[in-house]
């Protein structure tokens, strides 16, 4: 049984079905690039699996674990979604950094509170925050912001600030770690520093969807990618399969559009 | 008698009536700000709420207490009571006054806050609801962790605005007899403590509210520096 199955998703905005019956899986360490043009779904996919939009139908399970059911009311509840989201991580396009804290306490804040719901917070408060906090500032040197923990948001460069973002995702150990387009918000030189912390990741066995426009990138790192168009999964494969012989028109169509960066 | 000698001996009697008036404008300033910033918070989400009913009581309320002068109000909330439903709850005196005068002000000014404090939450971009939805966070941890001091930093300014505009507007409790410091300035003019036809010391009044309303401002602009470490 695959890590992930995402069996039948469908979402509608009004009178627009965005997604139009989604299925596909991934295995652990698998690193899943999503293409596609603007408004085929790539997106609002990735908010369903993080649970930021509701399916409006469909199922979604990780590893042996029902995690939503459109058709079962008791995984649609906000207090089991807020603990099942977890399996989940998501770097959004706008790094949505919490400008009022430093990079460091951006990484510590959710695991902070998270700790507060141990059996054992009380006793041992002043350790559990040493641990945090060594475990953040552990993860800011990995994404080479080591000098930068106690700068804000607004001092940092949006190649760093979306490190932070990564950081602070990683820090909470989600199972699957999703980017909305993680560079669109980034001139080439800071999306390069981007994309090779994305690419240590991989070479770490991450286990990552990348929803993206930077279509090198997505064909080097990943080891499976979706092409989107229209709300419905086109073409789904290896990267060679999918970017070297496609077999739908709307792909090679696509892909045509990129042809000079491939 | 020279006008200035007459001035320097009524000085002493006079600054002791304004100072007293003064405090009186003092005590419900801060009664105000002390009743009217949280309920205002409390009004703010009864504006936001889902629950349809509420949300509309609630903007139809506010809209009601904006939209007509607090003078009316304060006449309404002090003699209602005894008028119609005969019974006085404010009790008599000064006391009964001042407990008016606060009941309406803190309404009052709730009201104007609640649309502050609405506008400075829904000014927060929705990503940051979301950032804290995706990293588990519970729907309070967002609000005090997350969101509430950037509405803070977003509505200094015009919260400053407001108080401002409070420190003068307490003059308006007048209405009801309340002895403030324009009312004792007043008295003197009418004739109290063996001073009558005296202007002066009305002059002075308006020297209590520029110098408290400096200090304010001082201070709320110093909050304002203070909150610019993050954007």
């Amino acid at each position: 049984m695959a890590f992930l199955q995402v069996e039948n998703i469908q979402k509608r905005f009004g009178n627009t079905q965005v997604l139009k019956d989604i299925s596909f899986t991934m295995e652990k360490g698998e690193v899943l690039s999503m293409i596609g043009s603007s408004g085929s779904g790539k997106t609002t996919l990735l908010r369903c699996l993080n649970f930021l939009e509701k399916p409006d139908a469909g199922r979604i399970l990780l590893g042996d674990q029902l995690l939503f059911d459109g058709a079962v009311a008791q995984t649609r509840k906000a207090a089991e979604i807020r603990k099942k989201r977890l399996h989940f991580g998501l770097v959004f396009q706008n790094f949505n950094l919490f400008p009022q804290y430093t990079a460091l306490k951006n990484v510590m804040l959710a695991k902070e509170l998270l700790a507060r719901e141990q059996p054992d917070y009380k006793e041992n408060k002043k350790q559990i925050h040493q641990r945090i906090e060594e475990e953040a500032r552990h993860l800011l040197s990995q994404m080479g912001l080591s000098e930068k923990m106690n700068h804000y948001p607004h001092q940092l460069s949006g190649g760093q600030c979306q490190r932070v973002a990564i950081a602070r995702a990683l820090n909470l150990q989600p199972d699957i770690l999703c980017f909305d387009e993680p560079t669109s918000a980034l001139d080439p030189e800071l999306t390069g520093e981007v994309l090779k912390v994305i690419r240590e990741l991989a070479d770490k066995n991450t286990t990552m969807i990348i929803v993206t426009h930077e279509m090198a990138f997505a064909r080097d790192v990943a080891s499976k990618v979706i092409f989107m168009d229209d709300g419905v999964i086109c073409e789904m494969g290896t990267p060679e399969e999918v970017f070297v012989h496609p077999t739908q028109e709307r792909t090679k169509q696509f892909l045509g559009n990129y042809a000079g960066s491939l | 008698m020279p006008l200035f000698e007459q001035i320097a001996e009524q000085m002493p009697i006079v600054f002791r009536s304004l100072n007293e008036g003064f405090l009186q404008t003092l005590k419900l300033f801060f009664v105000t700000l002390l009743g009217a910033l949280p309920l205002g918070l409390l009004i703010s989400f009864g504006s936001m709420s889902r629950f349809k009913p509420l949300k509309w009581l609630t903007r139809m309320f506010v809209g009601i207490i904006r939209g007509t002068p607090l003078m009316i109000q304060l006449l309404i909330f002090f003699y209602f009571p005894g008028l119609v439903l005969k019974q006085n709850i404010w009790g008599s005196g000064e006391a009964g006054r001042f407990a008016a005068a606060s009941i309406a002000f803190i309404i009052n000014y709730a009201c104007y806050f609640s649309e502050i404090y609405r506008g400075g939450i829904q000014g927060i971009p929705v990503g940051q609801e979301e950032a804290g939805l995706v990293l588990g966070m519970k729907p309070g941890q967002i609000f005090f962790k997350v969101k509430l001091m950037q509405m803070v930093k977003r509505i200094v300014p015009p919260i400053s605005n407001e108080i401002i505009t409070l420190v003068k507007d307490t003059s308006l409790a007048r209405i009801i007899s309340l002895q403030e410091v324009i009312w004792a300035g007043q008295a003197f003019m009418k004739g109290s403590q063996g001073i009558s036809g005296a202007i002066w010391p009305l002059f002075f009044t308006g020297v209590y509210y520029l110098v408290w309303n400096g200090v304010l401002s001082w201070g709320l602009g110093k909050l304002e520096k203070k909150l610019d470490y993050f954007r």
